[in-house]
């Protein structure tokens, strides 16, 4: 072992780091986003037309596979670093793009501007994403790297001062790094926002000589996948989180629970591991000091329970995943029966940040109750969908708005969906709401894990609250009976309702039950499980009497209220699109040209709506499911 | 499901093989049931109970935990196994209508296997590319993008066309061999 200091052997990692990523740039680089939303956009088939027409060029180029940068909307997407130009962003890329940009940029020199989403650093000749109008809403810290850095290169997380952190620690009392993480008030980002400094300080004074450590990245709200982008994209910020709770607390050993869903994230984490080792800011004598502490993945067999910190214990330990009754919590009682720190992915990515720039600068972003930012993963009617982070204390109206850039298609807003299966639906009225732990939770939904889906004037919300209870009912372990049979009740009234044979009595029931299931049972799964129809219930009241009463659905979503239409005036008896797009064999034409759906072998599939060109229009839904009277022809 | 020719042997020496490099801890279990999966695709009754055997924990305890969570599927996967995105953003833009029109092309129920095995259809939570929503996963590693019932249609012309391109390779490469070893008979 070397007798240096953790920082002199740091500062020699970081001089091979610098020099090899140096090395790396002398030639230009593709920088393709290949987290898994650029794969599913065809990213892996961009990198063969990028060899492709860099061999045809006679080109020295690499194409290096980084992360997602946020701006999904816009994949497949590469940062083009050439030097003597700006690092610039191209999106949409196809193939006849991507051949114009290599015979033009990377063996010409002309930077395709036209094409250009945005320039990677300030420059003085093209815009970077911090000049779009959302930059100035948008402050990334635990994203800030995601897509920019190579992210199965160690070498490129060290350049930007990766592990300084780290060494940083080391070189003091471990009680220290506790103390900066306690005064930053960091609060955990995997939902309930509870302080990851007293969660740290409680496992140290649990005492015992085996302690461990736990990253959670479960990640199950069904519309979310920030965790999964910040371990695809820079898996060692996780790392070196984790490996600072560790020294905090004493750990020697830790896990990083990741979804088996998630092939992509296993494999980068996996080779960040085996990587951190080489370099010794993981294992044994790290950075030259006398601590240990090493990490594995565990793969998470798909169960949504499993992100509830009792229940991934017992996943670990090889049993059903079976939350049990807190406390003890995990921070006295864990793995094996020893303190146990588990913490979200986010919550551990903070860390090195906290320790390298100071709990005081971590409190200047966001509010004094919830410090630094919030990352949602934008989905749904929203026009720039991705991943975002904005400091705590932005409003609704602001992420949506401003920085998701409205709705499509000049629909109009309904509800924002926050924390998936656990979280409320809020309304227009809701929308100046700031984004804290706290105020969320007054109004009705809670922080979650991030996932965000906007919804417009086509979504049903009795549909809404009864796909995520669905999740949940069908989630629910089993063990205690308010979650088990209560969601199941609460499901087939809600069932009913959709189907338009719900009556007031039991939407009464519904809403006590569900205050029932939300204090008797025994973990937030259960607890939780409510929250999408008491929050419906409480903003969209209407929506469900308009199911019970008049057997409508107001945004005609529910498919047993709707039927679809062809309304004559407008049908063009010359098309045929609608009869082509019929999965079923539906439509059919009239002895007079028109055409004209069989209901009975309708299966309200939408198509025949969508192929209908612009200019007729014809084909409409209506709710409730009644045929105008003159109308119902039968055929002949 | 019935097993096919040789199945059984590959089951056994799968179990046979994942035992040896396991631990024989409880801990170990998921892992193991994880990596008989990712060998035989599926896990079969028969494999349960070897590792039951073998690991030394009563059979109904290793179903339990292969019903409970999601990953582990008690059917093997089809020869085109497809995989209908129902996060929330892929729901809310009809990916049920997607699924159902599956289960009618396919003639199987969500979670099932054609009796034939050339197809089976299950349902997955958000596979994180919710702008291209409905979105589709085929055979573990190829996402369709905006699937309507018409690329319903569209996607299972191509699995058929692909199954009869291969049945046909396989005739002329049986012909092939046969024509060979006549060939080489004669010039014996
Ligand atoms: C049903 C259920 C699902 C959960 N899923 C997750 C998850 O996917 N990821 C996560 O980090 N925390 C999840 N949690 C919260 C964890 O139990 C735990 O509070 C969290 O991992 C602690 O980390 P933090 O302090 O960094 O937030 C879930 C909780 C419940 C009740
Ligand atoms: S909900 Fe289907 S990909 Fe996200």
């Amino acid at each position: 072992m070397s007798a240096d200091s953790p920082m002199d052997n740091y500062e020699k990692l970081f001089e091979v780091a610098k020099q090899n990523e140096e090395a790396r740039r002398e030639k230009p680089r593709i920088l393709l986003g290949t987290a898994s939303c650029g794969v599913a956009a065809g990213a892996l088939q961009v990198k063969e037309f990028f060899l492709k027409e860099i061999e045809s060029h006679g080109l020295d180029a690499e194409v290096v596979e980084v992360g997602c940068i946020g701006h999904c909307y816009a994949e497949p997407l590469a940062i083009i670093a050439k030097p003597g130009f700006p690092a610039i962003t191209y999106g949409n890329l196809d193939e006849g793009l991507v051949h114009l940009l290599v015979e033009d940029f990377l063996a010409g020199e002309d930077p395709c501007y036209e094409y250009a989403l945005a320039a990677v650093d300030r420059n003085d000749v093209f815009p970077t994403f911090e000049d779009f109008p959302r930059g100035i809403y948008e402050n990334k810290l635990i994203l800030e790297q995601c897509g920019y850095i190579d992210p199965e290169s160690i070498d490129s997380y060290i350049e930007k001062d990766g592990y300084r952190a780290l060494a940083k620690a080391l070189s003091d009392e471990p009680a220290r790094t506790l103390d900066e993480v306690k005064a930053s008030n960091l609060r955990g980002r995997g939902g309930a926002g509870f302080p990851t400094g007293r969660k740290w300080e409680t496992s140290l004074k649990a005492g015992g000589d085996e302690k461990y450590v736990i990253c959670n990245a479960d990640e199950g709200d069904p519309g979310a996948f920030m965790d999964r982008s910040i371990l695809e994209s820079d898996p060692h910020q996780v790392i070196e989180g984790m490996v600072l709770c560790a020294y905090a607390i004493g750990a020697t050993e830790g896990y990083l629970y990741i979804r088996a869903e998630y092939p992509r994230a296993v494999k980068r984490v996996r080779e960040a591991l085996e990587q951190a080792r080489e370099k010794g800011v993981l294992g044994s004598s790290i950075l030259g000091t006398e601590f240990n502490f090493d990490l594995q993945v565990f793969q998470g067999a798909g169960a949504f329970v499993c992100g509830e910190e009792t229940a991934l214990l017992s996943s670990i330990e090889g049993r059903r995943g079976v939350p049990r009754y807190r406390p003890p919590f995990p921070a006295v009682e864990g793995l094996w029966g020893k303190p146990t720190v588990i913490n979200n992915v986010k919550t551990f990515s903070y860390v090195p940040h906290i320790i390298n720039r100071g709990a005081d600068w971590f409190k200047s972003i966001g509010t004094p109750e919830s410090p630094g930012t919030a990352v949602f993963s934008l989905v749904g009617k929203v026009v720039n969908t991705g991943l975002v982070e904005v400091p705590m204390g932005t409003t609704l109206r602001e992420l949506i708005f401003e920085v998701g850039g409205g709705l499509p298609d000049g629909k109009e807003f309904k509800a924002v969906q926050i924390g998936g299966p656990s979280g409320g639906c809020l309304p227009e009225s809701a929308l100046d709401v700031p984004i804290d732990f706290d105020s969320l939770h007054e109004a009705g939904a809670i922080m979650g894990s991030g996932g965000l889906v906007v919804m417009d004037e086509d979504d049903c919300m009795v549909s809404v609250a009864h796909y995520f209870l669905e999740f949940t009912q069908q989630e629910s372990c089993g063990k205690c009976t308010f979650c088990r049979l209560g969601t199941k009740h609460m499901l087939d009234i809600l069932t009913d309702i959709t189907r338009g044979h719900g009556d007031e009595e039991r939407l009464t029931l519904l809403e006590e039950l569900a205050e029932d299931v939300r204090d008797g049972s025994l973990c937030n799964l259960g607890r939780t499980a409510p929250n999408p129809v008491l929050t419906t219930l409480k903003y969209f009241r209407d929506e469900y009497k308009a199911h019970i009463e008049e057997g409508r659905c107001p945004a005609r979503a529910c498919r047993d209220l709707v039927l679809f239409y062809i309304e004559p005036s407008r049908c063009s008896k010359l098309c045929n699109v609608c009869v082509g797009s019929c999965p079923t064999e539906a439509i059919y034409t009239r002895d007079d040209g028109l055409k004209a759906i069989d209901q009975e072998k309708c299966v309200k599939c939408d198509n025949c709506r969508k192929a209908c060109p612009p200019e007729y229009n014809a084909v409409i839904k209506l709710s409730p499911p009644v045929l105008p009277p003159e109308k119902e022809k039968k055929r002949t | 499901m019935q097993l096919l020719e040789g199945e059984r042997e590959l089951i056994l020496s799968t179990v046979e093989e994942v035992l040896q490099n396991s631990s024989r801890n409880r801990e170990d279990l998921i892992p193991s049931l994880q990596r008989v999966q990712s060998k035989l695709g599926y896990l079969p009754a028969l494999a349960m109970e070897k590792l039951a055997e073998g690991l030394d924990i009563p059979a109904v305890d290793i179903y339990g935990i292969a019903t409970f969570y999601n990953q582990f599927r008690l059917n093997p996967p089809g020869k085109y196994q497809v995989k209908v995105c129902m996060g929330t953003a892929c729901y809310m833009k009809g990916g049920e209508i997607t699924l159902e029109s599956f289960e009618r092309r396919m003639e199987i129920e969500e979670g099932e296997t054609s009796p034939d095995r050339l197809y089976s259809l299950e349902r997955v939570a958000c596979v994180g590319c919710c702008t291209l929503a409905p979105v589709v996963v085929v055979n573990d590693d190829h996402i369709e993008g905006y699937v309507t019932p018409t690329r319903v249609d569209g996607i299972m012309l191509e699995f058929e066309e692909a199954d009869q391109k291969e049945e046909e390779t396989e005739k002329e490469t049986e012909e092939e061999t046969k024509k060979t070893a006549a060939e080489g008979g004669k010039n014996k």
